[in-house]
């Protein structure tokens, strides 16, 4: 029988004008302390900075050459010499992790960015138009979303031949559809609020309401998906090269590397495993990073 | 407004002489609308559009006339579901009318689209109700304030802020507004950027619905008088759509009071209150819980008060609208749906109590 | 003329706990109503009033909230009672009627059953007689074809016909108090008028003492014996209809009266300037002194007692003169 706390206007009287000269560096400090008490989400956050960091300085700090084979005696377990160990052609484990880092960031980033502009639009467009537009384009995205993005991957390398480029281009194509399914979603409930129409009277051009008015009161779960995205998408892309579908064999792709260490799992089963927990705790960063945002900017949690 | 001549022009029917307000002043109202039309399709299921059935409507707004001068204030009163805010939405174009006629400073705008009602848009704008959701939460005041100037090319980039400090001071308003955001504002101050945004484009008619129906006692009246001062100050005309008939009052020089998709009657706001001719108005004058000395109350009057709900308008009665709920009934009420007459100068109703048989809608 | 004293709310105050700040909404409200009364409760958004007749049935979530004083119905302590006691006295001695009539009815129950239901938790009655006292509400509080309609869901009932149904279910096991909070706010006019009426009909017939929140002056007006004013989460003027509407003691009350447009030809409407401070920033001395036209120095350290000015009137303000 209980009701809700605002009953009487309690939640609005610190948003009271005069009370607090406010600015937007507030709201988002606010937001920022938000995502800081979150433990899971901080956590998250270090770990992909530290998985930015070793891509980015990889060429630095990796000990060896990733493809100089006979780095040292192969099939070795962790040492001082070599901390993670060798692989069968005796190159160094720790220095192909490293700059298998950078391709799985990589193909992570720049397919979501890629499903995310396409996406993005479509849905935008879709959702803001609604009519013939919505029917073709949502109808072409339920096509795109039967199939499981790790078939629809496999069937777009064999068209269009193996390499990161083409990985890329499979995993983006493949969550195209989410990216404009969340954002017609919200389009279609941002575009009956009455500041749309507002817009829509002082004369403002349907693009400019779309990219003005629309884009931004939808970003917040955009940006949620696209960090929950990333980790699918380099789950798929080590699944790819799991499946030998990936970056042909001397690159140094953790999938790939994982498949190669099944012939030795019981003589040398580093081989596979160091290169599987880089990519479990890469995955598990970035979803809890992916769920800090989401609580942070839900859009049902703000005012 | 005390002096008023009845309009007899030639050509001009003479109901809807009266309904233009102020008619026989020179040149043609600001606003004219003429038996507007507005049929929601209701959707229908697979099942009846194999049957081929006849697609059904919701007739929100069913044959609407009439006219706002400029600088006159005409209220537009009736209860949820009776189309006022429909119509103030046809008004302005934000949907496309079924049919009629919509005369805006003697152009018809009914039939036009996209941009060749740019030029209308800067002459006619609106006041939302409800402060909160009809502001961009991700845009500052200046943004929402300036963003119709610049569309319209009306101002350099660079005077924008100045033009946007000098608007939100008119509006009662601090030029440091203009930095914040809407969430930082109370209902009031954010109704007030509303009234800004709408005032940006320099237009003649404002379109104010439920304009203050979401705000408190006291902030209400601030907002009220500043619709009053507004008007004064730059000539605007109102087309003040409400169900609060307190409001209307303060606010109206002529009322209009809706039913059902239709005008039952129009008449200065005085003439109205005093003398209200069709019984949906007395009855809904009776309903106002006004503020009396504890004496007597309104609600031990059961007689007095309206019986029934709204019928549908989706199969609406043949006859009078209101004739399922009137105390006055007869029985041509439900054969003849009356039209609306002049009973008086500027006073025109729709109900088979006045006037005679002529004038019958066939 | 001095009946029996149905509710007695003593110092009544509610707090929240919300992150590490305690926020007091309702702060020492004092107030009865007394058999066969009407009392009006009335307040912009954010005086606290919803919050009172909530805290005095004991609707607030508690934690956060926390209520203390003395809420005495008929003499026992609502407060000090466990949550089973506590539910046989809500919905038979006392009935209450929400803003939101759809909302308290569930949307997959017929009415009929809905009504049944209630009525059988505080009713020791055969099913049949029982049955046809569910006609018999639905026909008194003027539902046509009530046998018909009783085998109707909610959705099949408009807003002004779900809140008739409302009112007759809270009023059928006539309850001794009646806590109305805004219950004809989502109604147009016209059938605010019918509900109204009918509330205030039922209850002259019943006895039944009525607590009546509503933001609406002129509702209070025509309903009401006495009235109390709210402001900022204390009570600044209490006394009857007549005394309120024609010769209010505390400025906010008058400034409250002149913001209503009522009369013909009025060129301005009286405004209060400013809004109504917020919870975290509640002024000291006199809640309204920020706002107030003719606030003196201590009105913004003294805080003003409810002070009596003649027996039936009270007001809170240092300025306050009978018959002002």
């Amino acid at each position: 029988m209980s009701r809700p706390l605002d009953a009487d206007g309690l939640t609005l009287p610190g948003a009271v004008a005069g009370s607090a000269p406010a600015t937007a560096r507030d709201g988002l400090r606010r937001r920022w302390w938000r995502f800081a008490r979150n433990r899971g989400a901080v956590f998250g956050l270090a770990v992909c900075v530290a998985v930015v960091l070793l891509s980015v300085l990889a060429p630095v700090i990796s000990p060896y050459d990733p493809l100089a084979q006979g780095a040292g005696p192969a099939l070795q377990p962790p040492s001082m010499a070599h901390w993670a160990g060798t692989d069968s052609f005796g190159r160094d484990m720790l220095s192909r992790i490293i700059y298998g880092a950078r391709i799985a960031l990589a193909v992570g980033l720049v397919s979501v960015l890629l499903a995310l502009v396409i996406g993005v639009a479509l849905g935008l467009v879709a959702g803001y138009y609604g009519g013939v537009l919505d029917i073709v384009i949502m109808r072409v995205m339920d096509g795109l979303f039967a199939f499981p993005i790790i078939i629809l991957a496999i069937a777009m390398m064999a068209i269009m031949g193996f390499g990161v480029t083409n990985v890329i281009i499979a995993v983006g194509v493949g969550f195209i559809a989410p990216f404009a399914r969340v954002t017609r979603a919200d389009v279609l409930a941002v575009k009956e609020e009455p500041y749309i129409e507002a817009a829509r009277l002082a004369g403002v051009s349907g693009r400019a309401i779309i990219l003005r008015h629309v884009l931004p009161n939808v970003a917040a779960p955009i940006i949620v998906q696209a960090a929950l995205r990333v980790s699918g998408a380099i789950i798929t892309e080590a699944g790819l090269s799991f499946l030998g579908l990936g970056p042909p064999p001397p690159t140094p792709v953790w999938g790939s590397m994982i498949a190669e260490g099944r012939n030795f799992i019981v003589m040398a089963p580093h081989v596979s495993t160091i290169p599987g927990v880089a990519l479990m705790i890469t995955i598990v960063g970035l979803n809890l990073l992916g769920d800090g945002l989401r609580d942070t900017l839900d859009p049902r949690l703000r005012r | 407004m005390t002096e008023r001549v009845v309009d007899e022009r030639p050509g001009s029917a003479g109901a809807l002489g009266a309904l233009g307000g102020q008619g026989g002043h020179v040149g043609a109202p600001l606003l004219e609308v003429e038996d507007l039309v507005k049929h929601f399709p209701i959707r229908q299921g697979p099942l009846a559009r194999l049957l081929g059935r006849e697609p059904r409507v919701v007739r929100a707004v069913d044959g609407v006339s009439f006219a706002v001068q400029a600088g006159e204030t005409l209220g537009l009163v009736g209860e949820s579901g009776c189309g006022k805010t429909t119509t103030g939405r046809l008004v302005l174009r934000a949907i496309d009318p079924t049919g009629g006629r919509i005369r805006f400073e003697g152009d018809d705008i009914a039939g036009l689209h996209g941009s060749a009602l740019l030029p209308f848009r800067r002459r006619a704008q609106i006041v939302f109700q409800d402060p909160y959701t009809s502001l961009n939460p991700r845009m500052t005041i200046g943004r929402i304030v300036g963003e119709p100037m610049l569309v319209h090319g009306l101002v350099k980039r660079a005077d924008l802020p100045e033009r946007v400090a000098a608007l939100l001071e008119t509006v009662g308003l601090q030029r440091e507004h203009a930095e914040r955001y809407p969430h930082e504002l109370s209902g009031g101050q954010r109704q007030r950027v509303g009234i800004a945004r709408a005032l940006s484009v320099g237009p003649r008619l404002v379109v104010a619905d439920e304009a203050v129906s979401a705000l408190d006692v006291s902030v209400r009246a601030q907002i009220l008088n500043l619709f009053v001062t507004l008007r004064e100050r730059l000539g605007l005309a109102y087309l003040f759509v409400s169900h609060d008939l307190g409001v209307i009052r303060f606010v109206s020089h002529r009322v209009a009071v809706m039913y059902l998709g239709a005008l039952v009657e129009v008449a200065p706001v005085r003439e109205l209150f005093q003398r209200p001719l069709h019984p949906y108005t007395q009855a809904l004058l009776a309903a106002i819980p006004t503020i009396g000395d504890g004496s007597s109350s309104i609600f031990d009057q059961p007689g007095r008060l309206l019986d029934g709900e709204l019928p549908s308008p989706i199969d609406l009665p043949r006859g009078c609208r209101f004739a399922s709920r009137c105390p006055h009934r007869m029985p041509r009420c439900a054969e003849v749906e009356p039209t609306l007459d002049t009973v008086a100068s500027d006073h025109v109703v729709a109900c088979h109590l006045y006037g005679d048989a002529k004038g019958e809608r066939s | 003329m001095t009946a029996e004293t149905i509710l007695d709310v003593r110092d009544l105050t509610v707090d929240f706990h919300l992150d590490g700040t305690v926020l007091r909404a309702v702060d020492g409200i004092s107030l009865s109503v007394r058999r066969g009364e009407i009392v009006g409760l009335v307040g912009e958004s954010g005086a606290g009033k919803s919050l009172t007749s909530e805290a005095i049935l004991r609707l607030i979530r508690c934690p956060p909230g926390r209520i203390t004083g003395e809420v005495r119905f008929r003499g026992r302590n609502l407060l000090d009672l466990d949550e089973d006691a506590l539910s046989r006295i809500r919905g038979r001695e006392i009935a209450m009627i929400f803003q939101n009539p759809a909302g308290s009815l569930n949307p997959v129950f017929r009415v009929g059953a809905q009504l049944h239901e209630a009525m059988a938790l505080h009713l020791d009655e055969p099913r049949p007689a029982l049955r046809a006292r569910v006609v018999d509400i639905l026909a008194r509080v003027g539902i046509p074809a009530p046998r018909t309609r009783a085998r109707d869901y909610p959705h099949q009932f408009s807003g002004g016909m779900a809140q008739r149904v409302m009112v007759g279910m809270g009023m059928s096991c006539v309850p001794a108090l009646l806590i109305a909070d805004e219950p004809t706010t989502a109604l147009d006019v016209t059938i605010q008028a019918q509900v109204l009426a009918l509330i205030r009909q039922l209850a002259r017939e019943t006895g039944a003492a009525v607590l009546l929140v509503s933001h609406d002056l002129g509702i209070i007006s025509q309903m009401c014996d006495r009235v109390i004013v709210m402001y900022a989460g204390r009570i600044v003027e209490q006394a009857s209809i007549a005394t309120v509407f024609g010769a209010p003691a505390h400025p906010y009350t008058r400034a409250l009266v002149d913001c209503l447009p009522r009369v013909d030809g009025v060129e301005r409407l009286g405004t209060i300037g400013g809004v109504m401070p917020g919870l975290r920033a509640l002024p000291p001395g006199c809640r309204f002194h920020p706002r107030c036209p003719i606030a003196e120095p201590r009105c913004s350290v003294d805080v003003p007692a409810l002070r009596a000015l003649t027996p039936d009137h009270r007001a809170a303000c240092h300025l306050a003169r009978p018959g002002a």
